[in-house]
């Protein structure tokens, strides 16, 4: 698809679409959004540029390639969760430190890293189907991944 | 060793090799490592079994339950060991382009999926592992590029996800019923319940759904157009692990039931039926994987029947006969794939002449082949004994007669695989021999599922003392039932 | 309110079933979605329907104001829809190969050859 307008338009969703997807992901503890919302958002962007540029243009805007983020965030997700093993705690046990910055407290904690790896995750996914999906021709591997939320 | 500690072991594993996929021996080592520590994890976990662990240290009944209970450990053992085989065979077996579209890590999927399958004690969490362990087997299936591998793997999906849906149903009607989706909570509610029709309900849908996972009578039609379609690794570990995690599930969900005379008899016949109907299917099957396939269902039948007995020795046979029939069936598969490599094709009428060419194939054959059809001293004969002890000691001596004849109907099917690809002579082949090294390779893991086999058949006195432990820690839920309701 | 989405669950079932056993490999796509759609709704209603009460903790509180709404079963329901969306999406995938392999998406048609393993 090659369409001027879709282009254009691009330019001026694709920042919007990002920006919400972390805020989507910073809220996501106490209200409603978190990793896999954010995940989803963040790639529809993606699936945007895909439209409007091809799914080559995704490919190089992406520096890793999808199953390596999904790697990446899968590994991140059970690291999060092992923290709290570490501890003595069970698996997955939330563990949260505070921190004084010269602006408040800054409040950190495991699940955030859990929802970051399963924002990876899914944007991973969710970009290994669609390039599966546009990327006709060659004949294509089955891509591949699982769902962490 | 905590429940949750082999599920992590198989995940970090497979983001491990998700992330380092480019180099084809790394890969192998490393998901070597990962299937080594698993079973290590899993053996201290079997010898000293956790108990109850809350995930993130929710209180129960609000938080995710596992439970490292005898059964379940048991169970995570023996699929640890099968994975590890498979992984092993897969270094000959799997082509270089199945290993760089993933298979590594979709198999280290599949070990997560099914061994939180066996750990949970959360209904709707037990959804989730049904759903990574059929996405990955999904992935495993459609890793072939022919067109009948892309078809079993679609039919293979439809079924499945109709079956996990059907769970979902279940499990959501339950929340809605109980308002609890921990297993000994549901129980404790169930005892106080005087509502047998919303009860019969709920059971049936569920019942149906673990039904298609485990490939029962009318519902199996899924299992033999899928499994002989991928590579013979991945084939022996679905067809060791896969429909047996339909048949725990079924196990546990039925140790919450308050007893019933009616489901009993029910599902009695499900199991005769599904018995029958399998091992007559295998008698007209032409290749090694579609006979041993229908194995599959009727041996199924089997654990299914010994669930239906319960009573007594019931429960204690089932558990027995999960374990052997696990190692008996991958190992036979990774049979069939040694004869598959050494003859180039696994029709049973293009093959022969194995017995006089290769022996200790022929041995490594027998093993496996002689313990499915209960031959003693191997663990098939204690363990279909102890299914028609039970039957006798119940006075149920139709299923008795049942799983007597089948069981000699199964020695029928082996002795017709034995027949053709051992015994009679080798057509005309030009092909050259497999090296050494290969064949090294891929009898390895069969030699030691077969010395697992007859060990089993040897000490088959601690391996039914475990089941029996298994089986009463299992029981105390259904005895608690039991008392309101008299 | 229950009584109405109680039929439409039954509606979006029927639907699904009559798509599944048709012959296109899509509309078999398509029947699962509905299923699945069908019994997400399902364990909604099955948990009881109360409007207008997000399960929130107001600001500074440490419980919610009154009955709310039950949360778990809404947690149940976006695991679910996940999980369906990924297996659908995979789905998704494998019927494009399906169509590059025959360039049919008649189930009849794949199902032939099944002896040539």
């Amino acid at each position: 698809m090659n369409s001027a307008i879709l282009q254009t338009l691009c330019k001026a969703v694709i920042p919007l679409l990002l920006m919400t997807a972390i805020w989507f992901f910073l809220r996501g503890h106490n209200e409603p959004g978190g990793g896999f919302i954010a995940g989803l958002v963040f790639a529809s962007a993606y699936v945007l540029y895909g439209l409007a540029f091809g799914p080559q243009a995704v490919r190089e805007s992406m520096r890793l390639s999808p199953r390596t983020l999904m790697a990446f965030g899968l590994l991140l997700s059970v690291a999060a969760g092992l923290i709290g093993v570490f501890d003595h705690q069970a698996f997955l046990t939330g563990l949260w430190t505070e921190f004084e910055t010269g602006f408040g407290k800054l409040k950190l904690g495991t699940p955030l890293l859990f929802d970051l790896g399963v924002m990876l995750v899914v944007i991973g996914a969710v970009n290994s189907i669609l390039l599966e999906l546009t990327e006709a021709g060659e004949s294509n591997p089955q891509s591949q991944g699982e769902e962490a939320a | 060793m905590t429940a949750v500690h082999p599920l992590m072991v198989s995940l970090l594993t497979a983001g491990m090799l998700l992330a380092f996929r480019k180099n084809r021996w790394a890969m192998r080592l490393l998901s070597l490592a990962g299937g080594l520590v698993h079973l290590g994890i899993s053996i201290q976990l079997f010898r000293e079994p956790s108990g109850m662990l809350q995930l993130g240290s929710w209180p129960a009944p609000f938080g995710i339950s596992f439970l490292a209970d005898r059964f379940a450990t048991m169970m995570v053992l023996v699929a640890s060991i099968i994975g590890l085989a498979v992984l092993i065979t897969s270094w000959i077996d799997v082509e270089s382009r199945e290993e760089k579209l993933g298979f590594h890590p979709m198999v280290h999927v599949l070990m997560t999926g099914v061994c939180g399958a066996f750990l949970t004690h959360d209904l709707f969490n037990l959804f989730v592992w049904f759903e990574v362990m059929l996405m990955a087997s999904f992935v495993l299936l459609g890793l072939g590029e022919k067109r009948v591998q892309v078809s079993g793997a679609l039919r293979y999906f439809a079924l499945n996800l109709v079956s996990s849906l059907f769970f979902l149903s279940a499990v959501g009607l339950l929340y809605g019923w109980l308002g609890t989706l921990q297993m000994s909570d549901i129980a404790i509610r169930l005892a106080q319940t005087e509502e047998r029709g919303l009860l019969l309900g709920i059971g049936a849908l569920l019942f149906l759904a673990f039904a298609i996972k485990a490939a029962l009578f009318p519902v199996f039609a899924w299992l033999p157009v899928s499994y002989p379609m991928p590579s013979f690794g991945v084939s022996a570990l679905f067809a060791g692990l896969l429909t047996k995690v339909g048949v725990v599930a079924m196990v546990r969900f039925y140790c919450l039931l308050p007893a019933d005379s009616t489901l009993q008899s029910f599902i009695i016949f499900a199991g005769l039926a599904t018995m029958v109907v399998g091992v007559l299917c295998a008698i007209g099957q032409s290749t090694i994987r579609r006979i041993l396939s229908f194995h599959i269902v009727s041996q199924v039948g089997y654990m299914v029947l010994a669930l239906g007995l319960f009573n007594g020795l019931g429960l204690t046979a089932c558990l027995f006969y999960l374990i052997h029939h696990i190692l008996v069936k991958a190992n036979l598969f990774l049979v069939g794939g040694i004869v598959h490599r050494i003859q180039g094709s696994e029709k049973v009428q293009e093959c022969g002449g194995l017995a006089s060419a290769y022996p200790w194939l022929a041995f490594l054959f027998w093993i496996p082949a002689l313990s499915l059809a209960g031959l003693p001293p191997l663990s098939g004969f204690w363990a279909k004994l102890l299914v028609i002890r039970t039957g006798l000691d119940q006075g149920n001596f139709s299923a008795v007669g049942v799983a007597l004849a089948v069981g000699l109907l199964t020695l029928l099917s082996m002795i017709k695989i034995w027949n053709e690809v051992f015994w009679k002579p080798l057509p005309e082949r030009t092909e050259p021999p497999p090296s050494r090294r290969t064949l090294a390779i891929l009898a390895a893991p069969s030699v030691a599922l077969g010395l697992l086999t007859i060990l089993l058949g040897v000490f088959a006195q601690t391996g039914i003392e475990w089941s029996d432990q298994a089986a009463q820690e299992l029981r105390p839920q259904v005895v608690l039932l039991e008392e309101p309701a008299e | 309110m229950e009584v109405l989405l109680a039929i439409l669950v039954g509606f979006l079932y029927a639907a699904g079933v009559y798509l599944m056993l048709r012959r296109s490999i899509v509309k078999l796509l398509f029947g699962l979605a509905l299923l699945g759609n069908a019994t997400n709704l399902l364990i909604f209603v099955a948990a009881g329907l109360q409007r207008g009460r997000p399960a929130f903790v107001p600001i500074g509180a440490t419980e919610p104001k009154g009955p709310v709404a039950d949360p778990l079963a809404q947690a149940l329901i976006l695991t679910a829809i996940v999980i369906g969306f990924g297996l659908l999406a995979f789905a998704t995938v494998l019927t494009r190969r399906v169509y590059d392999l025959q360039q049919d998406d008649d189930l009849d048609a794949l199902s032939g050859g099944e002896e040539d393993v």
